[in-house]
């Protein structure tokens, strides 16, 4: 069936079986191998990225189908005319990764939190990332490039 | 003259990481990330039975499914000579396709090649296998009475596996019987699994010259290609091998896997791409588990608490084939360190293996070769000996430390622990969490029934394998190496054998060659995980990267700065012997002034060399001289919900001793990590098997990895205490945190326990084990 | 994990969709947040010949408080709940608390609260709202829309009284009034885990501070989630003291009829069903500034 989802700004068409995962659409018919897939359970976030804008999806629970006609931005539609997201630089400054994998899911999840949840707490970014999984970084550092994402958006709104 | 400004230096900067900007902007490249003209995907059939004959495998339904292009089981490998593997470990090899019978649930039978990954599994579920089911060892106990024999292949007829021990059995023995206490436990280290959470993968490709060219999640490319190349006959130089960015390792991805050797095949008959990315039940049911350690602890002391006599006796369950990837001589790993760091006149320790239908595997999960288990018991020991003289734990640790006057500390069973400093890390620790009010409080809530516990784990671990007396795998002596090479303006290259899943070699090993050199960090470029391109290294696990490798790096550094010396003695024109390497430049001595960058020097080491030879590289391979000892004191403060049972981690403290520290924000990064593992393992982790051999954990809703809601907050500091012999005094961090926190939590938890008359509690420690030894001991009581 | 495959139709209407289910019967699958489905097909467990999906459909994709009744359209999201404008108000604090539990913060965003429902998980969370709430589900079958109270909508484990064919389309509330609170009281190992035990209360209080109305329902306590109807009936009319509050629980923990498994044994769960049900009509009686 054929399937057209914009994907970071721009139209993917293609045609697909009906059960292709939003997930390998992505990384497969559209070649942005970013988001990644750790699980079979929707249970690790690896796969998060967000939809028409604010709402953040697990994208191997999700067939292609499902998002045709509608605005997916993923971790490669986070950068903006070559600069990178506060929440990048953040992640970057604040050694919020180190093997990688979860982190395009992590900032994805945390885009679409600090759209709802513009200011939280550190008690409030680690349950609004609880359906993120990391083994790497203990999440210590990961709650604290959240919260500086935060302060920069805060102080210069016009980079969301 | 130098005109350049002050050159710094690099150790122990909290640098950012060089290579984040490809991860943060999802461009990391990844085994799953790469696509070939004419890919194909495999699918592997598994045994829905833990034990049982294979009757028949019917082929033909799945070949008859769109997109499927072939399909082998073991009888093809077996024709090819590829039907067994041999396992790392050396005493024992595995089936790659089952051959005759299957041993264990979601045991290989066959591998299906297809056009997509749809048609893949489609093709693997139209595979017809009739079993013959067999009578079920899913226990070590049972297995042990040989009363159904697993491994009938083996010439020794036996489940038993091997016998390992050290140490003086009869003195041990007598100490114990001549103690004034002994303290007795059966401690169970459960199954579990590192569970990275890039599952394990490979693309197989061969190219028009018949080079295969093998992309794969592993821990150490140059072993993979050896053994590929023992085990399929394909010249070595024929054989690349190339770990991309791995999404984790953990030793997860250290073993060589069946899925990868059908993978090698499919390529090869198939004369196409091959591309194997395993799911995340097959990861956890599969690949290789860690632990599973059932171990007697013996512990006998003085009425005063000064320790007499140490006496381990481990049954191990090594599932089905003992895949276990520790260094040849060791098959019980480095067990031997489980006196830990304390001063144990006599000791005995010894690991009896068997065989049972469940996974392979065995050390994995940052144990440093069974350090993990050995922490866990003699840290719990030594809280059980104290709570049975009365003596505060703490007291009872000190007093028996080696004391930092007694290093190098020849332990009771053969280690030489050559530095460390015991108490001091111990009392940075107590200030640190405020032990006096922390008992304070407790005094208080226990007058009033609530549970809370203060839990400590002042561990000793042995890394960095190894020396070539001892270790080698498959033969291979444990080395590792280093090639660097610096370009005319400035910047340079290192290569080094071990591979970075996550530990940030990028960073780090340009920080080592930036300090060595006087140069720029940021224009070090590392590279690692090549097989054409990188010299040879035994890989990145154990922690043992920065005592090999990165000694290898700081020597070959140096020799790099023996030949500049003499290239900045022909710029500054004076003999050799008149320059000195002071404050990162060349200076001529006594003439503060009259100096030159190591830059400058790259540039002449091309364009005016005078008599020297051009260039400016160098190569080292490294051979330790001994392992290192990182130590540490961590502490846990735990409150006790007694009508759930539910623990909360108040507090967690880690304050580590790896010598050197290199980059401080990845080590405590690296501690962070390890921290949450080990606190997984002690509350919510376990691969189990019921009594049938079906495995219950197979999948991230039942195997649980804890969120960040969960996870504690981590608090870390750092005492140092630098190797003697390593060339910058480090000693690796990597697995310190999961060595030494299992055993903080658990005596934590049994600390607010113990008022009850708790003693033990297998972990991990579930809501359900706390509420029921609460209410057995109120009955007790009542 | 790759599902088997399916043919897939987007529905153009909530009518639409009806005559699709009715024209395939147990062929077709409705498809609106997928989070429990998708999982289930990629195991293949599930294997609908096809998938009608309903996510376009913004006449049912609503909440409204309107005439005293809450109601939520067949996709309205968790998450929706959770971020309500209205969902801090104290009469709503069972809605509160349970929406910010279910599953986890990302799935929430897609998993729907009539979806969640007529899936029936034994452990699922908004079953033993639904009951403790006394919620109703419109049901659209052959003969038409008809209501269903929330006790006969629950009838087995992932069974409800939507048929074949048939689409549920809506869940009601009635709004509480302004002695009302409630409370949820989910014990899990992890978040994203079933529950080990939950406990859904709601208490409605008289002018004189006795109980007027409390609903009670555990959740992983059998095949479904289950009303503790002794528990109300002692609570009814009485003021609530500590012996009362014992008293419900320990009928809750004597209803509760659980599976043993990972999260703990069934003397375990039975327990925790008797604790939970305390700490929810604590904190719920707390919410309405009663110390009990």
């Amino acid at each position: 069936m054929k399937v057209s989802i914009t994907v970071n700004g721009v139209q993917h068409e293609k045609d697909v079986e009906p059960r292709t995962l939003l997930a390998y659409f992505l990384r497969e018919h559209c070649g942005l191998t970013g988001t990644h897939v750790g699980c079979d359970t929707s249970s690790c976030g690896c796969c998060v990225v967000v939809m028409d804008g604010d709402t953040a999806v697990k994208s191997c629970t999700m067939f292609a189908a499902q998002a045709d006609g509608h605005a997916i931005t993923t971790v490669e539609g986070l950068a903006q005319g070559g600069a990178l997201h506060p929440l990048q630089q953040a992640f970057w400054d604040q050694h919020g990764l180190q093997c990688g994998y979860c982190t395009p899911g992590m900032l994805m999840t945390s885009y679409a939190l600090l759209k709802h949840k513009p200011n939280p707490t550190d008690a409030e970014v680690r349950e609004e990332l609880a359906g993120n999984l990391c083994r790497c970084t203990g999440y210590n550092n990961i709650v604290k490039a959240v919260r500086q994402a935060a302060e920069t958006l805060q102080a210069a709104p016009a980079q969301k | 003259m130098s005109t350049e400004t002050t050159v710094k230096g690099s150790m122990g900067v909290p640098m950012k990481r060089k290579e984040d900007p490809r991860f943060i902007q999802g461009k990391g490249n990844y085994v799953d990330d790469l696509s070939f003209p004419g890919m194909l995907y495999m699918a592997i059939v598994r045994s829905p039975y833990p034990h049982a004959e294979i009757v028949n495998i019917d082929i033909s339904e799945a070949l008859l499914v769109p997109g499927v292009k072939a399909v082998i089981t073991g009888k093809d490998l077996e024709a090819a000579g590829l039907g067994w593997l041999p396992t790392f470990h050396g005493y024992d090899k595995q089936m790659v396709l089952a051959i005759g019978k299957v041993l264990f649930q979601y045991q290989e039978v066959a591998a299906v090649f297809a056009e997509s990954r749809g048609a893949a599994a489609d093709g693997a579920e139209a595979v017809q296998v009739e079993y013959n089911p067999l009578p079920v060892v899913a226990d070590p106990f049972t297995s042990k009475t040989d009363a159904v024999l697993l491994r009938p292949d083996r010439e020794s007829k036996t489940n038993h596996i091997y016998h390992w021990e050290v140490g003086d059995r009869d003195k041990t023995t007598q100490a114990l019987a001549a103690s004034d206490t002994v303290v007795k436990q059966r401690m169970w280290f459960p199954r579990c699994h590192p569970a990275p959470l890039e599952p394990c993968g490979c693309v197989a490709q061969f190219d028009a010259m018949g080079r295969l060219h093998f992309h794969v999640t592993s821990q150490a490319p140059h072993v993979y290609r050896t053994a590929i190349s023992i085990v399929t006959g394909i010249p070595e130089d024929k054989i690349h091998v190339i770990s991309p960015d791995i999404g984790g390792g953990f030793g997860n991805k250290v073993p060589v896997y069946p899925g990868y050797v059908c993978a090698i095949v499919g390529a090869l008959k198939i004369g196409r791409p091959v591309k194997w990315i395993e799911s995340r039940t097959e990861n956890l049911t599969s690949t290789g588990f860690a632990r599973d350690y059932h171990m007697d602890v013996e512990i006998g002391a003085t009425k005063d608490g000064t320790v007499t006599a140490l006496k381990v006796s481990t049954l191990a369950d090594h599932g089905a084939f003992d895949a276990a990837a520790d260094p040849t001589k060791y098959p019980a790993g480095m067990f031997g360190i489980v006196t830990g760091s304390y001063t144990f006149p006599v000791a005995h320790a010894e690991v009896d293996a068997y065989f049972t239908n469940k996974a392979p595997g065995g050390v994995a999960y940052r144990c440093s070769f069974r350090v993990t288990e050995a922490s866990y018991a003699i840290e719990r020991g030594m809280d059980m000996l104290a709570d049975e003289l009365g003596l505060d734990p703490v007291e009872l640790r000190k007093k028996n430390f080696v004391k930092k006057e007694q290093f190098p500390y020849p332990s009771a069973l053969g280690f030489t622990y050559d530095s460390g400093d015991y108490h001091h890390t111990l009392e940075v620790a107590l200030e640190k969490i405020g032990y006096k009010d922390l008992l304070e409080e407790q005094a208080r809530k226990r007058a009033k029934g609530e549970l809370m516990g203060i839990g400590f784990s002042t561990f000793t671990e042995v890394v960095g394998a190894g020396p070539s007396k001892h270790f080698d795998i498959l033969g291979i002596k444990m080395f590792d190496s280093a090639e660097i090479r610096i370009h005319p303006t400035g910047s340079g290259i290192v290569r080094a054998g071990t591979k970075s899943q996550g530990q940030g070699h990028e960073t780090t090993w340009a920080q080592i060659v930036a300090e060595e050199l006087g140069l720029d960090p940021q224009n070090i470029l590392v590279e690692e995980g090549d097989t054409d391109t990188a010299p040879y290294g035994l890989g990145t696990y154990a922690s043992r990267s920065t005592p090999t490798a990165g000694a290898a790096i700081a020597m070959a550094a140096r020799r790099i700065r023996e030949r500049a010396r003499k290239i900045a003695a022909h710029l500054l024109e004076v003999g050799e012997g008149d320059v000195e390497w002071k404050d990162y430049r060349f200076q001529v001595k006594g003439v503060p002034s009259k100096t030159v960058t190591m830059k400058e020097v790259a540039f002449a080491a091309y364009t005016n060399m005078g008599q020297n030879e051009p260039g400016l590289e160098a190569t080292q391979y490294y051979d330790p001289p001994n392992m290192t000892f990182p130590h540490g004191t961590y502490i846990a403060v735990v409150d006790v919900d007694r009508e759930t049972g539910e623990v909360k981690v108040r507090r967690f403290l880690a304050v580590d001793d790896c010598g050197t520290i290199i980059n401080p924000m990845i080590v405590e990064g690296q501690v962070h990590g390890g921290l949450t593992e080990g606190f997984a393992i002690a509350f919510m982790q376990e691969i189990q098997y019921d009594k049938d051999g079906n495995n219950l954990n197979t999948n991230f809703t039942d195997y649980l990895v804890p969120t960040s809601l969960e996870s504690p907050h981590w608090e870390t500091a750092h005492t140092v205490t630098p190797s003697p012999h390593h060339p910058i005094g480090a000693k690796g961090v990597g697995e310190s945190p999961n060595v030494g926190s299992p055993a903080a939590f658990v005596n934590a938890v049994i600390d607010a326990l113990s008022p009850l008359g708790v003693r033990h509690i297998d972990m991990p420690i579930t809501r359900d084990k706390v509420w029921r030894a609460i209410r057995d001991a109120d009955a007790k009581k009542g | 994990m790759i599902p088997a495959a399916f043919d897939y139709i987007r529905a153009g209407s909530a009518d639409d969709a009806f005559a699709q289910l009715q024209r395939l019967g147990a062929d077709a699958r409705v498809l609106a947040g997928g989070q429990s489905l998708i999982p289930a097909m990629r195991f293949r467990l599930a294997r609908p010949a096809v998938l009608v999906d309903i996510n376009g459909l913004k006449d049912l994709d609503y909440i409204r408080i309107d005439s005293g009744t809450l109601s939520m359209g067949a996709i309205a999201r968790d998450s929706a709940v959770e971020r309500a404008p209205w969902i801090q108000e104290r009469k709503w604090s069972l809605l509160h608390d349970v929406s910010r539990v279910v599953a986890d913060p990302v799935v929430r965003q897609m998993g729907t609260v009539v979806g969640s429902l007529c899936h029936n998980d034994p452990s699922g969370d908004w079953t033993a709202v639904a009951l403790a709430a006394r919620a109703e589900l419109v049901v659209r079958g052959a003969a038409g829309e008809r209501t269903v109270g929330i006790d006969d909508f629950l009838v087995d484990s992932f069974t409800t009284a939507v048929q074949e064919g048939e689409m549920a389309l809506a869940v009601r509330f009635s709004v509480p009034d302004d002695r009302t609170a409630g409370s949820y009281q989910k014990v899990e190992r992890k978040v994203g885990d079933y529950a080990t035990a939950a406990v859904a209360v709601q208490v409605s209080l008289n002018a004189d501070g006795t109980v007027r109305e409390a609903g009670i329902a555990l959740s992983a306590a059998g095949p479904c989630a289950v009303r503790v109807a002794e528990a109300e009936a002692l609570l009814k009319g009485q003021a609530p003291t500590a012996d009362l509050i014992k008293a419900a629980a320990d009928a809750a923990s004597r209803k509760s009829e659980p599976q043993a498994d990972l999260r703990g044994s069934i003397e375990y769960k039975k327990n925790l069903a008797g604790v939970l049900v305390s700490r929810g009509l604590r904190q719920a009686l707390a919410r309405l500034g009663v110390q009990s």
